[in-house]
C-alpha cells in the first residue's frame, strides 16, 4: 500500500488540465475554443482515468489529439497577466527571494529519493520506490507552490490561471515526448532495433569496442540530422547500435551511453535545418537575412562538443 | 533484444520495417505537424510489421499510459513557476544579468549562457528565443556593445544575434540533461524499462555534467572570438575606443 502513490499526482495533475479546459471553453475570446477545449479535456481524462480505461481507446484518444494538432485547432487564449511595470515593481520588492521557491523543487528532489524510499511501516509505504525521483519532484512541485503563495500573497486563482497560461503556451507539444516514447516502444515491438543491428553488423567491424562507440555517437549525430529530432533518433540508435554493441556485446554502461549519446545527437540537432524551432524560427524573430545565420554560429561548437562526446564516451563507457 | 540474424532473405522481407524511419525524415522535410509525423510513422511501422489497426491503436494507448510520469513532472511545475513569473521573476534574472556581466557582448551573452545552464538543471526555464534573446538578450549585447564603439556593421550585428540565439540553444540543450525529471532523461528511463534494464535516472543525470561542461568552455571560446571581432572591426574602422 502506497500513501503518495504516483496516481494520486496524475490525477491532480490530469485535475489541472480539465480544469484549464474549462477555462477554455468558457472563454468567448478564443479563436477555437471548442476544439482546443476537447484536446485538453482528452489529455486530463487520460491522466486522471489512464489506467482504467482500455488501451484500444486510448489510443484513439491519442490519434485525436494528433488530429486536432494536425489541423491547427489548438490555439493560445490571451494571457491574462500582470503588466510589465507591476512584475518589474514587484521583483524590485521580492528580489532574489523569488528563487527560493524555484530551489525547493531540485533540493525536494535529491532528499526525496534519498530519503522518501526509506519510509515505510507495516507494509505501509511513503511513495512507491520505482518511481521515487519523479514523486519527490512532485513533492517539491507542490512545496515550492506552498511556499510561493505565501511569499508572494497572491490568491489562489493566481497560479491556476498562470499555469494554465504556460499549459496553453507549451500546447499540444506537451504529450510530444510520450508520443515519441510510444513510437520508440512499438518501433522495438516491430523489431527494428534488431533490423538497424543486423544492418550495421554486416557493414562495420563491430567486434571493436571503439568502433562499436564510433558508430553509435555519429549514428545518433547523423541520424538527428536527418530527422530533426534527438529524441526519435535515440530509439533507433540505441536499439540497434548501441544496446545490442555497446551494452551486449562489450559489456558498456548503460547510463553512461545513454547520457552521452543523447547529447551526441543533440550536437546534431544544432546544426540541421531540419530543427526548425531551434534553428530557423530564432532567424526570423531576429530578423537576419541569412536563414542559416544560426546554424552556421553553432557549426564549431557542434563539431567541438561532438569530438568531446566522443572521447568522453570511449575513455568512460567501458570503465564504469 | 535478440542478436541480429545474419538470414539475407529474411533480411530483404524485414526491410519494410523501417518505412517509419522514413515517414518520420519526410514529414519532418515537409515540416509537417511533428505529432502528426510520429503518429504516422507508427501506424505505418506497426502495419508492415503485420499489426492490426487495433493492435496498433491498443498499444499506442497502453504506451502513451505507461509514460505518462514523462508529462507529469512538467505539468506540476507550471503552476508555481507561472506564479513566480506573474511577480517578476524574470525581470529578476534579467537584472542579475545586468549585474554580472561587465558589458562587452560576448561577456552578455556568454552570462545569459552559464544562467540559462544552471537554471534550467536545476528544474527551471527562465529564457526562451521569444521570451529573453529578441527582447532582452539582444538588446543588452547590441547595446553594450554600441556604448563601447560607436555604430556597428550590419554583419556585426548578425553575428551577435545569431551568436545569442546560438546561446539559448545550447544553454537549454546541454544543461537540461542534468535534471532528472526532464523529458530526455525520462525517455531514455522509459526505453531502458522497455528493454527491462535497470537504469538509475540521477545516473545519467550524472554523465551529462561533463559536456555541460564542455558546453559552456566552448561558448566562452566563441564569445571571445566575438568580442575580438568586434574590437578589430572597431579599430579598423578608426571608431572611438572608450
Amino acid at each position: 500500500m502506497t500513501l503518495l502513490s504516483l496516481n494520486s499526482f496524475y490525477a491532480v495533475g490530469g485535475a489541472f488540465m480539465l480544469v484549464n479546459a474549462g477555462c477554455v471553453a468558457v472563454d468567448k475570446e478564443h479563436g477555437s475554443r471548442w476544439t482546443t477545449a476537447l484536446f485538453w479535456s482528452l489529455l486530463g481524462l487520460s491522466f486522471v482515468l489512464g489506467g482504467s480505461l482500455s488501451p484500444t481507446a486510448v489510443g484513439y484518444m491519442v490519434l485525436g489529439m494528433g488530429a486536432l494538432a494536425a489541423a491547427g485547432k489548438i490555439e493560445k487564449s490571451r494571457a491574462r497577466t500582470t503588466t510589465k511595470e507591476e512584475r518589474i515593481e514587484s521583483s524590485g520588492r521580492l528580489g532574489n527571494r523569488l528563487f527560493v521557491p524555484a530551489l525547493v523543487v531540485p533540493v525536494t528532489a535529491v532528499l526525496g529519493t534519498l530519503v522518501l524510499g526509506h519510509v515505510h511501516w507495516r507494509g505501509y509505504s511513503l511513495v512507491d520506490p520505482a518511481y521515487l525521483s519523479i514523486t519527490s519532484v512532485c513533492i517539491g512541485a507542490v512545496l515550492a507552490l506552498v511556499i510561493g503563495l505565501r511569499l508572494t500573497r497572491a490568491p489562489i486563482r493566481a497560479p491556476i490561471v498562470e499555469g494554465s497560461r504556460l499549459l496553453q503556451s507549451v500546447g499540444w507539444a506537451l504529450i510530444l515526448p510520450q508520443a515519441l516514447a510510444a513510437l520508440g516502444g512499438l518501433f522495438s515491438k516491430a523489431g527494428v532495433g534488431v533490423l538497424v543491428a543486423s544492418l550495421v553488423e554486416r557493414s562495420l567491424p563491430t567486434q571493436y569496442p571503439t568502433v562499436a562507440v564510433a558508430a553509435y555517437c555519429l549514428g545518433m549525430f547523423l541520424f538527428t540530422i536527418c530527422m530533426g529530432n534527438a529524441f526519435a533518433a535515440f530509439a533507433v540508435i540505441t536499439g540497434g547500435i548501441g544496446v545490442p554493441f555497446i551494452v551486449q556485446a562489450h559489456g558498456g554502461n548503460p547510463a553512461v551511453m545513454a547520457a552521452i549519446g543523447m547529447l551526441a545527437g543533440y550536437c546534431g540537432t544544432l546544426v540541421t535545418p531540419m530543427a526548425a524551432n531551434f534553428n530557423l524560427v530564432p532567424v526570423m524573430l531576429l530578423e537576419l537575412e541569412d536563414k542559416n545565420a544560426v546554424i552556421k554560429a553553432q557549426v564549431p561548437i557542434a563539431l567541438a562538443l561532438l569530438g568531446f562526446n566522443l572521447l568522453l564516451m570511449e575513455f568512460c563507457v567501458y570503465r564504469f | 533484444m535478440t542478436r541480429p540474424s545474419r538470414n539475407e532473405s529474411s533480411l530483404r522481407q524485414n526491410v519494410i520495417r523501417l518505412v517509419g524511419i522514413l515517414v518520420i525524415a519526410a514529414g519532418f522535410a515537409f515540416r509537417l505537424n511533428t505529432l502528426l509525423v510520429v503518429l504516422t510513422s507508427g501506424i505505418a511501422t506497426g502495419l508492415a510489421a503485420g499489426m492490426s489497426f487495433n493492435e496498433i491503436m491498443a498499444e499506442f494507448g497502453r504506451l502513451f499510459v505507461a509514460n505518462r510520469y514523462m508529462t507529469l513532472p512538467v505539468v506540476m511545475m507550471f503552476p508555481v513557476v507561472g506564479l513566480l513569473e506573474r511577480y517578476g521573476l524574470r525581470e529578476r534574472a534579467e537584472t542579475l544579468i545586468r549585474k554580472a556581466a561587465k558589458a562587452t557582448a560576448g561577456r552578455i551573452i556568454l552570462t545569459y549562457a552559464g544562467f540559462r545552464e544552471v537554471s534550467i538543471a536545476l528544474g527551471i526555464s527562465v529564457g526562451g528565443q521569444a521570451s529573453v534573446v529578441r527582447p532582452i538578450l539582444v538588446p543588452l549585447a547590441e547595446g553594450a556593445t554600441h556604448a563601447r564603439y560607436g555604430t556597428l556593421s550590419k554583419a556585426m550585428s548578425v553575428r551577435i544575434r545569431a551568436l545569442a540565439a546560438a546561446s539559448e540553444n545550447l544553454g537549454t540543450f546541454f544543461g537540461e540533461d542534468i535534471f532528472i525529471a526532464v523529458g530526455s532523461i525520462l525517455l531514455m528511463k522509459s526505453f531502458f524499462d522497455g528493454l527491462k534494464i535497470d537504469v538509475s535516472v540521477w545516473a545519467m543525470a550524472l554523465w551529462g555534467i561533463p559536456t555541460a561542461v564542455a558546453a559552456f568552455a566552448a561558448m566562452a571560446w566563441r564569445t571571445r572570438a566575438l568580442d575580438r571581432a568586434i574590437a578589430q572591426e572597431a579599430a579598423a574602422g578608426g571608431r572611438k575606443q572608450p
